[in-house]
């Protein structure tokens, strides 16, 4: 208890937050990382995603590489690409997007399986055209999986961030492996705190999110 | 080729002690997660916060959890107990909810049929309640079984040796085959424990097995 004791007056200390690596830029660095993968997952699957969903088309591969991505050890793929791009920056947001695209993913394609679908078959009757029931009808009413999608995405790199530091990123694992190096036990207790901070701070964002895009009428 | 076959031995070390880092929290949290299902689905207020804690257990990530367990074990940061302990808390925040579920799931009909036979409360759980649940807990162990291996990996940055140190090694001298070969086995073991559970499973529960048309006679009306 007294290393949890050091770790919380590092954290409260105001002078450890500033500076280049201060905990305030570890911090924003970590977020920055995990939101810049997540965007880049997000552009990639959300419209494949659909398209499946849509479709019905390639739903078995979807599924596949979903179940897969789970048996994926997120530090070899960080290290295979560490070793592959050179120490920088690179390697890790690349390992973090892939990382992420499975969650969001199975979020797209599941958000359209879940609405209703005499839902769909009534808005194609009123006369939409297929563009029209996706943007209109499928889209919004699947907006609440989608966002379930993302948050799991998130949390994953928020995750998986950490371990970027060990091939040369920023973030919070840097403080984390700093504390390894040096025997500061309360060094990386402080990271890990911060870590797990942020990573409920995006699930209550996520939740909130979620309920805010739950269209009105599918609300209880 | 040259790396993998010079170093054999130690990639099956490395194999061996992954399978005994993963073995124990897949067994445990099938076994802390019936009693626990159990006390859920009687008491209402224990379900939520047992459904909730998971939930929140599961949002923490793993390296931090590895990090934070000496603090509670009394454990060095190397041990491997705290891998052990902090992947069974994660099979049984998986095992859990999907345990509960799967009672959830079980026809009320045949429990009132159980009763009426005389099956005491307790008995009846063991003998008709838990082997209908069965197939579909069998589905949420083969997650925690792939999970479990795949993040067994994550302690070899703290220094607890599994497949997961062939990815530090390789890293650090700069070896790609080595960190291929971790990723193969992982991911070759995660699919061994996967399909050897779901086998096992059809062997101990036969009746997880769609039925045959025609196999039994008219199903529920």
């Amino acid at each position: 208890m007294i290393q949890l004791r050091a770790a919380l007056d590092w954290l409260a200390d105001g002078q450890n937050w500033t500076g280049a690596h201060g905990a305030g830029v570890l911090v924003w660095q970590h977020l920055w990382y995990s939101l810049l993968a997540v965007a880049i997952a997000a552009a990639v699957a959300i419209p494949v995603g659909w398209w499946v969903g849509h479709t019905r088309r390639g739903r078995g591969l979807a599924v596949g590489v979903t179940g897969a991505a789970r048996a994926l050890p997120t530090l070899g793929l960080v290290t295979l690409l560490g070793l592959m791009l050179g120490v920088g920056l690179q390697a890790p947001i690349l390992a973090l997007v892939v990382l992420a695209i499975p969650s969001v993913l199975a979020g797209a394609y599941s958000s359209l399986e879940a609405v209703d679908p005499q839902v769909v078959d009534g808005a194609r009757a009123s006369g939409m055209s297929e563009l029209q029931v996706l943007s209109k009808v499928e889209v919004p009413l699947g907006m609440p999986v989608l966002v379930g999608g993302l948050r799991s995405a998130m949390l994953q790199v928020i995750a998986t961030a950490t371990l970027a530091a060990y091939v040369g990123g920023g973030g919070l694992g840097r403080l984390l492996f700093l504390g390894l190096k040096t025997q500061r036990y309360d060094l990386m207790l402080a990271a890990s705190l911060l870590v797990i901070a942020l990573a409920l701070a995006s699930e209550v964002v996520f939740t909130l999110l979620q309920q805010l895009l739950t269209p009105v009428s599918a609300r209880r | 080729m040259s790396w993998t076959l010079d170093n054999l031995d130690v990639i099956g070390q490395l194999l061996g002690r992954h399978l005994l880092l993963s073995l124990p929290p897949i067994v445990l949290s099938l076994l802390l997660a019936i009693p626990l299902a159990w006390v859920a689905t009687r008491v209402r207020v224990l379900r939520a916060m047992l459904v909730g804690g998971s939930a929140l257990l599961y949002a923490i990530p793993s390296l931090p959890l590895f990090v934070i367990l000496p603090l509670v074990l009394g454990t060095g940061i190397r041990s491997q107990w705290n891998i052990i302990v902090a992947l069974t808390l994660y099979g049984v925040a998986l095992m859990l909810p999907a345990t509960v579920d799967a009672l959830a799931q079980v026809n009320p009909r045949v429990l009132d049929a159980a009763q009426a036979m005389g099956y005491p409360s307790l008995s009846r759980f063991l003998a008709v309640e838990l082997p209908l649940a069965g197939p579909t807990m069998l589905a949420g162990l083969r997650v925690v079984a792939v999970s479990t291996v795949s993040l067994v990996t994550v302690g070899a940055v703290l220094g607890v040796p599994s497949l997961g140190s062939l990815f530090t090694d390789g890293f650090q001298r700069g070896i790609t085959e080595e960190i291929v070969v971790g990723l193969v086995l992982t991911m070759l073991l995660a699919l061994v424990l996967d399909l050897l559970i779901a086998h096992l499973g059809r062997l101990l529960l036969p009746w997880s097995r769609p039925l045959r048309r025609g196999a039994v006679g008219q199903g529920a009306p």
